[in-house]
């Protein structure tokens, strides 16, 4: 990982989202999909962390070269403050971070589910897919029309689209999860990658079990430093013999996890209680297909 | 004027007088490539107790005023898987690696120190005071004098290496607590650090962590670990004694100084920006250049003060 300053190429409203394009060959060349970035706020201001963003598109040839771009979804001071800055600015950025999505080596069929700003990460890894010559199709869902991610940017990423709007107002009234049974079973799924909230990516990992998909999906927990120092963004793993789990930090050993490994009902518990042992039956999980 | 930043702290020497705090260096290696190891002072462990520890459930850190609240509930994978992979990396980044233990009981103090005994990588240890007391059933164990004295006077007789005791912020005698343990033999204390906080989301009528109650870190803390550092260096003169808590600025470290610190720890600047216990250390190299001082140790306790202050007892309404 890297840490540059790196000036805003342009920065522009994309629905909800805003999308910010940084000159930073250094991260850019290196940048794969499931890593993100680690963007500094400005001095002065009484909120301290970084941003965390998704790395969207890393651009490593033509006239886009050595271009780095990401999605705010302005949801809280720091990326509202985000979304005010102007292009030639310059912002303070460490990346690329985290594990990256593997490809598959003898499957084909991927498909790709994303919820809200999810979709940043699975286009780029759309393209890499499609660079790899797998068949690549999408769920993509939001609250609203605006919440769509680039949906015409989905189409053409895909050789079939499902999008899904919880108020109806773009592509059919529902979420991921009424879908994506019938997405899986008219293109004969093999592997499937998800970035949605938690919360869907542990029906999302319910569903793949059921049908045996092998998959891999994006976590999002909340985190202090990004770098692997403070261990605050955790999630519970379970190891690979059964023998019990981890709390790993989302950052450094995910984001991008097995889901059949995520111990969901741990980690999204409500109750904010601890749960000092292991649950029975932790999953013996083989290893991300070839 | 030469100018040295090095620092001695009753027997262990630091080329700057700042550090790295506990539980801000990961496992010794995210930090390479982000700040150059040898030009820090020290790198403190995360806290380490005798059986690893999960933690608490997550989200682990809210952002508050100037702050963060954060729980982690130390976890770590415990003394042997410690010794065994993390500290020879802390030991290879070329700065002063010092182990942070912490425990329920005098018993996993004095076999934590057992366990770094003789171990070369180690360059001292600081004594986490702030967790509960099992073997008492009292909720902070170093809030007592005779209990963080019992603790850290056994982990400074056993150790080879200087020994700092960290006591927990807001107890309320924090000098009589620093008089104790450096009777009991510590060579130095740590002063400041993270009292306790909670985070509320009034909206989901939820604390914001998984863990409920959790810590208060960031600038916000500055004038509460001035004033801690300043009551307990005029408490205990010629002992070390170590700022932590909102340290950010080479200027945040000298105010310290000027209170009576002889060194500093960065913790929450270290997340925001790896590279800030170097600039913070260039910072201080500015201030003295601007003085025409050579070193940190002639501002050390130097903070002006009224000739007549500390001879009543300092309570708030006293004239």
């Amino acid at each position: 990982m890297t840490r540059v300053r790196a000036e805003i190429l342009s920065t522009r409203k994309l629905g909800a989202y805003q999308s910010l394009t940084l000159v930073a060959p250094e991260i850019g060349e290196r940048a794969r999909p499931g890593q993100f970035l680690a963007v500094k706020m400005p001095e002065g201001r009484e909120f301290l962390l970084r941003r965390y963003f998704a790395v969207h598109q890393a651009s490593r040839r033509g006239g886009w070269a050595g271009t780095l771009e990401f999605v705010v979804d302005p949801q809280g001071q720091g990326s509202q403050w985000l979304t005010s800055v102007q292009a030639h600015e310059f912002l303070e950025v460490i990346g690329p971070l985290g594990t990256a999505f593997a490809y598959p080596k003898r499957h084909t069929n991927c498909m790709l589910v994303a919820e809200g700003h999810g979709a940043a990460s699975l286009y780029f890894l759309a393209q890499e897919l499609l660079a790899r010559h797998k068949r690549v199709d999408m769920v993509v869902g939001a609250e609203t029309l605006e919440r769509v991610f680039k949906p015409i940017e989905g189409k053409r990423l895909s050789q079939t689209i499902a999008i899904v709007t919880a108020d109806g107002s773009l592509g059919d009234r529902g979420s991921v999860m009424d879908a994506l049974p019938d997405m899986v079973e008219s293109t004969s799924t093999e592997v499937l990658y998800a970035a949605a909230p938690s919360s869907t990516l542990a029906r999302i990992a319910g569903f793949c079990k059921e049908r045996g998909i092998p998959a891999q999906v994006a976590v999002e927990e909340r985190m202090g430093c990004g770098l692997g120092l403070c261990q605050t963004c955790v999630v519970p793993v379970a190891r690979k013999d059964g023998s019990g789990y981890d709390n790993l930090r989302s950052c450094v050993d995910g984001p991008v996890f097995n889901p059949a490994r995520v111990l969901w009902d741990r980690w999204l518990s409500e109750e904010p209680t601890m749960l000092p042992t292991p649950p029975e039956g932790l999953p013996v999980v083989r290893t991300w297909p070839g | 004027m030469k100018h040295s930043l090095s620092v001695d702290l009753g027997g262990i020497v630091l080329s700057t007088p700042v550090m790295i705090a506990a539980g801000c260096a990961g496992s010794g290696r995210e930090l390479a490539g982000l700040v150059e190891l040898r030009k820090v002072g020290a790198v403190l462990s995360r806290t380490i107790t005798q059986e690893p520890e999960r933690g608490t459930p997550t989200p682990r850190i809210a952002e508050s005023a100037a702050g963060v609240v954060w729980a982690t509930g130390l976890q770590n994978p415990g003394i042997d898987v410690f010794i065994a992979d993390e500290l020879p990396r802390l030991a290879k980044s070329n700065a002063h690696a010092i182990v942070s233990i912490g425990g329920g009981t005098l018993e996993e103090y004095v076999r934590l120190t057992g366990a770094l005994q003789g171990r070369p990588e180690v360059s001292a240890i600081e004594v986490h005071l702030s967790g509960p007391d099992v073997e008492l059933q009292r909720s902070v164990l170093g809030a007592h004098a005779d209990r963080a004295a019992e603790v850290a006077g056994a982990v400074a007789r056993m150790s080879m290496v200087p020994v700092f005791a960290k006591l927990p912020m807001l107890a309320s005698d924090l000098p009589d607590i620093a008089r104790a343990v450096v009777r009991a033999g510590v060579t130095g204390v740590t002063i400041g650090g993270s009292p306790p906080a909670l985070d509320v989301q009034a909206d989901r009528l939820r604390p914001g962590l998984g863990g409920v109650t959790g810590w208060l870190s960031g600038p916000a803390l500055l004038p509460m670990t001035l004033r801690a550092v300043f009551d307990v260096a005029r408490a205990v003169p010629d002992t070390p004694v170590i700022a932590v808590g909102g340290i950010r600025s080479g200027d945040d470290a000298v105010e310290a100084f000027l209170a009576g610190a002889w060194a500093v720890q960065v913790g929450t600047a270290t997340l925001i920006d790896p590279a800030a216990p170097v600039s913070i250390a260039q910072g201080v190299v500015r201030y003295l250049k601007s003085k025409g001082l050579a070193s940190p140790a002639d501002v050390r306790g130097r903070l002006r003060v009224p000739a007549s202050f500390g001879a009543a007892a300092d309570e708030p309404d006293a004239t």
